[in-house]
């Protein structure tokens, strides 16, 4: 049950048609082995919006993301971000991976972990001083994190962990977010207070692209959807693009009702 | 000379040594398999360094009781017991935070570190001929004697016969743990039995190829299998069929040239097959590999002029 | 202390030992982070290979070119590990397993066939090093130690390693912010614009360094206890990384300090006339370290939650 209709979501800045983009994939192939893992992808994300990559598991969702920043080898494709080549864009995006791909055992305090996004101001031999620190902990607190601050990050719930991670992307201060997997496994508080965040850098004129595996939550929470199965289905508002029939052709199977028709 | 011995001409006693060596290999091969396939190559690295102090030990203490120090049966013991305790370092060294690897190079080194000193000790106490300990680092079949080639073939035997009643639980529990469980075994006793044939080799191994080199024994013929093959009980058996000709081939090599140090040259036989099947296997070979892949960039390139095409 | 027989004797195998103890234990505390503790392993062995082909090929031993190739191996055995890994989908474990014991064992072959044993070069001591052997004869006591003329008949071994754990650790020091975000979380790193390949090699470059460094003067079981033993001792002990490094590189100079007293006065303690070997009774010393925390430190466990 979704209690959010599409034509609520109408008022949004993303639902007038063709938006500027932020971020433009042309022709991207990813393979594994010799499988591809993703098909000649090519897409637009639009600026200023809150954009969900949609569909089952295996269909390539988080290689789509991490192929775009350049993090896996492609076997063909182009990446544009600010109508400039990734190499050029990337000190306006930041990148949240899956807190899974971490070892949350390794010695370091929540805030050094949250410094880490300062790393393009500080640099390897920079002094890290009050004002560093003073942004750090303000970073902490936008994610209700910052009296965790000296609390060593093993000892963080899965929540928490995600919290420090979204912390450490504010710090870096950038213009794109891209998101992988943020709501698995965390808590309702955490999810409520990272979408909070999200909704305000979005507000901010910020655009957020996030890897999303939660169909129920997708008309509540984003703007528009990315709908990917290795080769992209579809893409556009949410009131368009989100429907039973796009849906159920990504997923190769038929859906709960929750889906507009 | 060589073809003598690879024929099994060269002599009784080389026979039996290179028959020895090839029934080694098939059962370091085949053991090989199940410990990749549980991934865990380097725990018998740390295994085989383990056992220098043991074998230093045993050595002193027979050589304290008036016997000869240099009783290959002995010295097993003695390698066995502390290869054993280095086994359980790593286990307890694991339940700290400290990852699997580190856990196996500290004990392989501290163990082997440990080893060096009771060896100089021997050295410099003068009892009996320590000469014959050096073959333990590097492996050496010259002056082995019949009862030691026996022994080695034998063990060997015991080894595969044991493997082969246990293949199926143990692929089962090395695929899917909680599914073996299901099935009324017991992962943890499996993995034990495991480590205890690995254990077996490695001693066996002791003094053909050396403590330095037996763990090339045990995985390199097995991941060369792996190329060949994608079921379980025929990679072991290729990798059983590697890791004996290597054995084989070795020890007859080395002994027509006697200066050779065993070991090594067994372990680049083995690394020559790993090369050839990473080479040449059909399907996971590299060559029929980038074949493909280069079929799969071709028709990338074909669908997105297609699509372009289609666009216009 | 009466300096006559301990300047000439002990110091100098000691502060070797100190030395190729703090080259290894810099960068081992990233590798035991990296879960890369068996590279230096493959590291320490490949430098045997290296160090003879370099002799064979060029007839010369000078040690500027035995560096090279030991360097040239150890580069060539990484890029294996990391083909055979790739190409073949083997388990790292194994890939390294079946490359540095290739390389090894060819390296033992090509001293046995080609008889460069004759010239220093030779198997035991590639595993057990020389320790005991680096002595400083000009000494005649502490007063030797302000002595110019006696300085330079130090074993050359010392200047050479003091220069490489310079070395080692200021490009430590100077690259651990970036070292350190990657290895924590190597994809935002990158996305940093962190180049985390060249780091990653650099490490492994570091590693081959201290590996070949150390390799002459103790031997390769010497300098996988070092480059392992400190830095896993000190991550049970701390949950920070800038004091988890700080304290390694205390405890491998422990070990080394100890570990040479022991070997050379333990034996005599006990009434034995006759020394053991230093690099054998360092690593031991490190090793029973490494237990004693794992058996008391209150950190020793993690905190349960592993990615």
């Amino acid at each position: 049950m979704t209690d959010v209709t599409p034509l609520a979501r109408s008022t949004t800045p993303a639902e007038f048609a063709a938006p500027e983009a932020v971020l433009t994939l042309t022709g991207m192939t990813v393979a594994y082995a010799a499988a591809p893992a993703i098909e000649d992808v090519t897409a637009r994300f639009a600026k200023g919006a809150m954009t969900a990559i949609i569909g089952p598991n295996g269909a390539g969702k988080s290689t789509l993301l991490k192929a775009t920043l350049g993090l896996l080898p492609t076997v063909s494709g182009k990446v544009e971000a600010f109508g400039l080549p990734l190499a050029r864009a990337l000190p306006r995006i930041a990148y949240v991976p899956q807190r899974a791909s971490v070892d949350w055992d390794f010695p370091a305090r929540v805030l050094d972990v949250v410094l880490m996004g300062l790393y393009r101001q500080t640099g390897a031999l920079g002094r890290i001083g009050k004002a560093e620190t003073a942004r750090a902990t303000e970073c902490l607190s936008r994610v209700g994190m910052e009296a965790f601050a000296d609390r060593q990050i093993g000892a963080l719930s899965g929540g928490q962990q995600q919290r420090v991670f979204l912390a450490r992307a504010l710090a870096q201060g950038a213009d794109l977010y891209l998101l992988d997997e943020p709501f698995a496994g965390v808590d309702a508080a955490t999810e409520s207070a990272i979408i909070t965040v999200l909704k305000s850098l979005r507000d901010e004129g910020r655009s957020i692209i996030a890897v999303h595996h939660d169909l129920a939550t997708v008309p509540a929470y984003f703007d528009r959807v990315l709908l990917l199965n290795r080769r992209l289905v579809a893409e556009g508002t949410v009131a368009t693009t989100f429907r039973q029939a796009l849906v159920a052709q990504t997923y190769g199977a038929a859906l709960p009702g929750t889906i507009p028709a | 000379m060589f073809l003598n011995a690879l024929l099994l001409q060269a002599g009784y006693n080389a026979a039996l040594v290179s028959l020895g060596a090839g029934l080694l290999g098939f059962a370091a091969g085949c053991v090989g398999a199940f410990v990749n396939l549980r991934r865990r190559a380097l725990v018998s690295d740390a295994m085989a360094h383990a056992t220098l102090p043991g074998v230093g030990l045993a050595f002193l203490l027979m050589a304290a009781f008036g016997g000869e120090g240099r009783n290959l049966a002995g010295l097993l013991a003695g390698a066995a017991l502390s290869a054993a305790l280095g086994l359980l370092a790593v286990q307890r060294l694991t339940r700290t935070r400290l990852p699997e690897d580190t856990a196996i190079g500290a004990v392989l080194s501290t163990f082997y570190g440990a080893g060096i000193v009771i060896l100089t000790v021997i050295q410099n106490l003068d009892v009996g001929r320590p000469a014959g300990l050096e073959g333990f680092l590097l492996g050496s079949t010259a002056g082995m004697l019949r009862g030691d080639a026996l022994l080695i073939a034998g063990g060997g035997a015991v080894t595969l016969l044991l493997l082969a009643a246990l293949a199926r639980p143990l692929a089962l529990a090395a695929f899917d743990p909680g599914h073996a469980r299901m099935m009324g075994l017991s992962p943890r006793l499996l993995d034990m039995v495991l480590m205890l044939m690995t254990l077996a080799v490695v001693l066996l191994g002791l003094r053909v190829v050396g403590l330095i080199l037996i763990v090339a024994l045990l995985i390199t013929p097995a991941t060369a299998a792996r190329y060949w093959s994608d079921r379980a009980p025929r990679v072991a058996l290729i990798g059983g069929g590697i890791g004996a000709l290597s054995g084989h081939v070795g020890a007859a090599l080395s002994a027509s040239l006697p200066d050779l140090p065993t070991g090594p040259v067994i372990v680049l036989l083995a690394f020559a097959a790993f090369l050839f099947s990473a080479l040449f296997a059909p399907r996971r070979g590299l060559i029929t590999r980038a074949l493909n892949r280069r079929s799969l960039r071709r028709a990338s390139r074909g669908t997105a002029r297609g699509a372009s095409r289609g666009a216009a | 202390m009466d300096g006559s027989e301990f300047v000439p004797l002990t110091l100098p195998p000691m502060v070797i030992a100190l030395l190729a103890a703090l080259s290894c234990a810099g960068p081992g505390n990233f590798l035991i982070l990296r879960r890369q503790a068996m590279l230096g392993d493959a590291m320490s062995h490949v430098v045997l290979p290296g160090i003879v082909a370099a002799f064979l090929l060029s007839g010369s031993a000078s040690p500027p070119i035995l560096l090279a190739g030991a360097l040239a191996a150890a580069a060539l055995s990484a890029a294996l590990i990391e083909a055979i890994r790739r190409l073949g989908g083997t388990d790292p474990g194994a890939a390294m397993g079946i490359t540095f014991t290739a390389m090894f064992a060819a390296g033992v072959l090509m001293l046995e066939l080609s008889g460069a044993a004759s010239v220093h070069l030779d198997v035991e001591h590639a595993l057990y090093g020389n320790l005991e052997g680096l002595i400083w004869l000009d000494a005649t006591g502490w007063a030797s130690l302000l002595d110019i003329a006696a300085l330079g008949g130090l074993p050359p071994e010392l200047p050479a390693l003091a220069l490489v754990a310079g070395l080692i650790l200021a490009t430590l020091r100077i690259f651990h912010r970036p070292l350190a975000i990657a290895t924590f979380d190597e994809g935002f790193a990158t996305s940093l614009g962190i180049p985390t390949r060249l780091l990653s090699a650099g490490l492994v470059a570091l590693t081959a360094l201290a590996a070949v460094a150390a390799f002459s003067a103790v031997g390769s079981i010497l300098t996988i206890a070092m480059l392992i033993c400190p830095p896993a001792t000190a991550r049970l002990l701390t949950d920070d990384l800038g004091r988890q490094i700080r304290l390694s590189l205390g405890l491998a100079a422990l070990a080394a300090v100890a570990g040479t007293v022991a070997a050379g006065y333990l034996p005599l303690f006990l009434g034995l006339s006759f020394t053991v070997s230093a690099s054998g009774m360092i690593a031991t010393v490190s090793g029973l370290g490494l237990a004693l925390a794992a058996t008391l430190s209150p950190r020793r466990h993690g905190h349960g939650q592993r990615g």
